[in-house]
C-alpha cells in the first residue's frame, strides 16, 4: 500500500520529523536519527556557525543526507524571520524553511500575526514555508492560502510534553486541511504521537521527548514505531466510540442481510 | 510605575522571622505543587530557601535536574567575560575596583579590544560579556559607542556589565549589537545598601533597581539579576530578587531573563560579608530558584571552584564562563595584576568543556540572537 506523505514536491516514506537540539552529544543525535528514521530534520539557525565549518550540528546532518529544515527559532516578528529565512537559504542552500515566531521569551508561543505576515511574504518569495502555529482552525487556513507547504500546529507549549492538549481543535484542523498537517511542540511520549496519526494528522515533529530521554535512541525507535502504528490505525478505519457496550455479535451481520 | 513601587510594598515588611519559622511540612507541600505544572508561588520559594528545607536537597536537587533538561536539553551554554576597563567613579566596600584603591587604572583602547577579541575567538568563545568598572567619562557612552563595532564582527552573542544606563542609552547599544545586561542589584535593602555604597552614581539605589525596567523597554533580549550573597541576608534578597523576576516576566515578556549567584567569601582584608553563604546553601537556593522559574537561565562563574561547579552544571545551572580573565588586556598579556578578583577555577575553557561532555552534554558556544542574526559567509 503506498502511504508517502507528499510536502510541496517531495514525498517522504516517514510521517516523524526530528528535531536536532538539546542531544548530550552530535553522535548521539545522529544515531537517534537514525533510529527514528526520521527524513527531515530541523535545525535552529541560530545555533548553527556560520562563519566555520559547522562539526557540532550541520556536518553530521548533511552527512546523513536528510531534508534540513532550518528553523527561524528565535525571531520575534516577521521582519527577523524574513531575515533569518534568507540567510538560511543562503547559508544552507535549501528553501525549506520551519516558520517559527515566538516573541514570547517564557512559553515561546508562536505569534499569529507576525506568522502570517512572514508567511505571505516568504511564500511569495519561493520559500517552501511550514509554519510553527497555534492550534487555530482559521489561522491555519490562512497559512494555507498564503501558500504554506504544510501547517503545524501546537499540541502543547514546546518541550511541555503535555500532550495533545489541543485535541479538539487540531480535530477541526486536519478536517479542513488541504495541505499536511504535523502536529508540533507538546508531544511527549509515543502514544501522544500515536494519537495523533491515528486521528488523522499526516505527521509529528518530536524533539524534546527524544533527545532528553535516558536513552534517546531507544526512544527514537519507539517514536517511529508509533507513529507508524498510528498512521496504519488511521488508515484502517477506527471503531466509534460509545459510552456504552456494544456486543460484536455475529448475528448482527446476519440480521442486516434478512430483508 | 516601575518595579521601585513593588519594592516599596513590600521591603515594608521584614520575611525573615517568616522564613526561619517554616517547617518540614511547609517545605513538602512547595515541592509538591512546584513538581506539578500550576502556578509558582513566592510563598513556595520561601520555603525552599528556609532553613527547613536543608534536609532537603537531595529532592531539590533531582527535581532542578529533571527541569533543567526538560527546558534546556542536555547542554550547557559558555559565555567569557571581556574585562574592558577598571577605572570606576564609585566606592563600594567590598571591591577591588573601588575609586579609593590605589591600584593601577587600564582602559583598553580600540586595538586593544581588537586584539582581546583575536585570542577570545582562538578560545572557541561566540558569546562575550564586556565588564567595566563605573566611570561614565573613562568607559561611558562615547566608549561603548567606540567598541562595540570592534568587538561585534568576532561575537554572535554580546552582553555587558557595566554602570546603569537610560532607557535611551541601552535603545542605541541594542542598535549597536548589545543583547543581553547583566545589572546586580547587590543588595534589596536600603539601609545596608547606603552603608556599602559610599560615593559615585552607585549610591543611587533607586536608579539601580529600577534598571530592569530601562532594559525591558529598550527591548534587550537577556536581562540579568542577582543579589551580592553574602552582602546581606541572603534569604531576604534572594526573596527580593525572585520577586523582582517575577514582576519583570509579566511587564517585558518577551526578554529573557538570567540569574547570577556572586559570592562573597571571608577573607583576609578589612571586609568581612554579614551572612556568608555556604556550598549546600548556595546549591539550595540555585534548586529554589529553578523550581520556582523552569525557563530562568542560571549562570555559574569562575568565582567557585572546580568541584562545586562540575557538581552545579549537573543540577540547575546552564551557563558558565571558563578561561576568565578578570583584568582588562588579560587574554593577550595574560597578565593578573589588575585583576578584579582572584577566580577559583583556574582550568581553560577546553578542559571544563570536557568535563561537560564527560557529564553527558554538550557545550553551546553560538546561540545568535535575531536581533543581530550572524552574518553568512556563504558566498552571496
Amino acid at each position: 500500500m503506498d502511504d508517502t506523505l507528499k510536502i510541496a514536491d517531495r514525498e517522504f516514506s516517514s510521517r516523524l520529523l526530528c528535531g536536532s537540539g538539546k542531544f548530550a552529544s552530535a553522535g548521539v543525535m545522529e544515531a537517534a536519527l537514525a533510529a527514528s528514521g526520521s527524513e527531515i530534520v530541523t535545525l535552529a539557525l541560530r545555533r548553527v556557525r556560520l562563519d566555520e565549518p559547522d562539526t557540532q550540528l550541520l556536518d553530521p546532518l548533511r552527512a546523513m543526507g536528510v531534508q534540513l529544515l532550518p528553523n527561524t527559532s528565535g525571531a520575534r516578528n516577521a521582519r527577523e524571520a524574513i531575515y533569518a529565512a534568507e540567510l538560511a537559504r543562503e547559508a544552507l542552500g535549501t528553501p525549506w524553511l520551519k516558520l517559527e515566531i515566538h516573541p514570547d521569551a517564557r512559553y515561546l508561543m508562536p505569534d499569529p500575526i507576525e506568522t502570517c505576515a512572514a508567511a505571505e511574504v516568504l511564500c511569495k518569495a519561493g520559500f517552501i514555508v511550514l509554519p510553527y502555529c497555534g492550534a487555530d482552525p482559521v489561522l491555519c487556513k490562512r497559512l494555507e492560502e498564503a501558500g504554506c507547504a504544510a501547517v503545524m500546529p501546537l499540541g502543547a507549549a514546546i518541550g511541555s510534553n503535555q500532550g495533545l492538549t489541543t485535541r479538539a481543535m487540531l480535530e477541526i484542523i486536519i478536517e479542513q486541511a488541504r495541505v499536511p498537517v504535523i502536529v508540533d511542540a507538546g508531544i511527549g511520549a509515543p502514544s501522544h504521537a500515536a494519537a495523533a496519526l491515528e486521528m488523522g494528522a499526516d505527521a509529528v515533529l518530536v524533539n524534546t521527548a527524544i533527545a532528553v530521554a535516558a536513552e534517546p535512541v531507544a526512544m527514537a525507535r519507539a517514536f517511529e514505531l508509533a507513529v507508524r502504528a498510528g498512521r496504519m490505525a488511521h488508515r484502517s478505519g477506527l471503531g466509534a466510540v460509545d459510552t456504552r457496550a456494544r456486543a460484536s455479535s455475529p448475528l448482527a451481520a446476519f440480521l442486516e442481510t434478512l430483508a | 510605575m516601575s518595579f521601585y513601587q513593588e519594592w516599596e510594598r513590600a521591603a515594608q515588611l521584614d520575611p525573615l522571622p517568616g522564613i526561619l519559622a517554616l517547617g518540614p511540612d511547609d517545605v513538602e507541600r512547595a515541592l509538591s505543587r512546584l513538581a506539578g505544572s500550576g502556578r509558582r508561588e513566592l510563598a513556595d520559594f520561601a520555603a525552599l530557601i528556609s532553613p527547613a528545607a536543608e534536609d532537603y536537597l537531595l529532592p531539590m536537587s533531582e527535581l532542578s535536574q529533571k527541569l533543567t533538561r526538560q527546558r534546556f536539553g542536555n547542554t550547557i551554554s559558555m559565555y567569557l567575560p571581556l574585562y574592558l576597563a577598571n577605572h570606576c567613579a564609585n566606592d563600594c566596600s567590598y571591591c577591588g575596583f573601588s575609586a579609593k584603591n590605589k591600584i593601577k587604572r587600564k582602559v583598553l583602547s580600540a586595538n586593544e579590544v581588537d586584539l582581546e577579541c583575536r585570542h577570545i575567538a582562538a578560545m572557541g568563545f561566540k558569546s562575550l560579556l564586556l565588564v567595566t568598572g563605573e566611570h561614565e567619562r573613562m568607559s561611558g557612552m562615547a566608549y561603548f559607542r567606540e567598541v562595540l563595532p570592534v568587538i561585534k564582527p568576532y561575537v554572535s552573542y554580546l552582553m555587558m556589565e557595566v554602570q546603569p544606563l537610560s532607557a535611551d542609552d541601552y535603545r542605541e547599544l541594542v542598535g549597536l549589537g548589545l543583547d543581553g545586561v547583566m545589572v546586580y542589584q547587590e543588595t534589596y535593602d536600603r539601609t545596608l545598601y547606603e552603608r556599602h555604597h559610599l560615593h559615585g552614581r552607585k549610591k543611587d539605589f533607586r536608579w539601580r533597581l529600577e534598571t530592569p525596567d530601562r532594559l525591558g523597554e529598550a527591548g534587550v533580549d537577556k536581562i540579568g539579576l542577582g543579589a551580592l550573597l553574602g552582602l546581606g541576608d541572603w534569604r531576604t534578597d534572594s526573596l527580593m530578587v525572585a520577586r523582582h523576576l517575577r514582576y519583570l516576566r509579566s511587564r517585558y515578556w518577551k526578554s529573557r531573563y538570567s540569574l547570577s549567584f556572586p559570592r562573597l567569601r571571608p577573607c583576609a582584608g578589612d571586609f568581612q560579608p554579614q551572612s556568608p553563604v555556604t556550598d549546600r546553601q548556595l546549591l539550595q537556593l540555585i534548586c529554589a530558584y529553578r523550581l520556582f522559574d523552569p525557563e530562568v537561565e542560571l549562570s555559574i562563574s569562575t568565582r567557585e571552584g572546580p568541584a562545586f561547579r562540575d557538581f552545579l552544571m549537573k543540577v540547575g545551572i546552564t551557563t558558565m564562563s571558563a578561561g576568565s580573565s578578570t583584568q582588562p588586556g588579560g587574554y593577550a598579556s595574560g597578565g593578573r595584576e589588575l585583576e578584579q578578583f582572584a577566580i577559583s577555577d583556574e582550568r581553560s575553557a577546553e578542559q571544563v568543556a570536557a568535563v561537560i561532555r564527560r557529564q553527558g552534554m554538550e557545550v553551546v558556544w553560538q546561540d545568535a540572537s535575531a536581533q543581530h542574526w550572524p552574518q553568512s559567509s556563504a558566498p552571496g
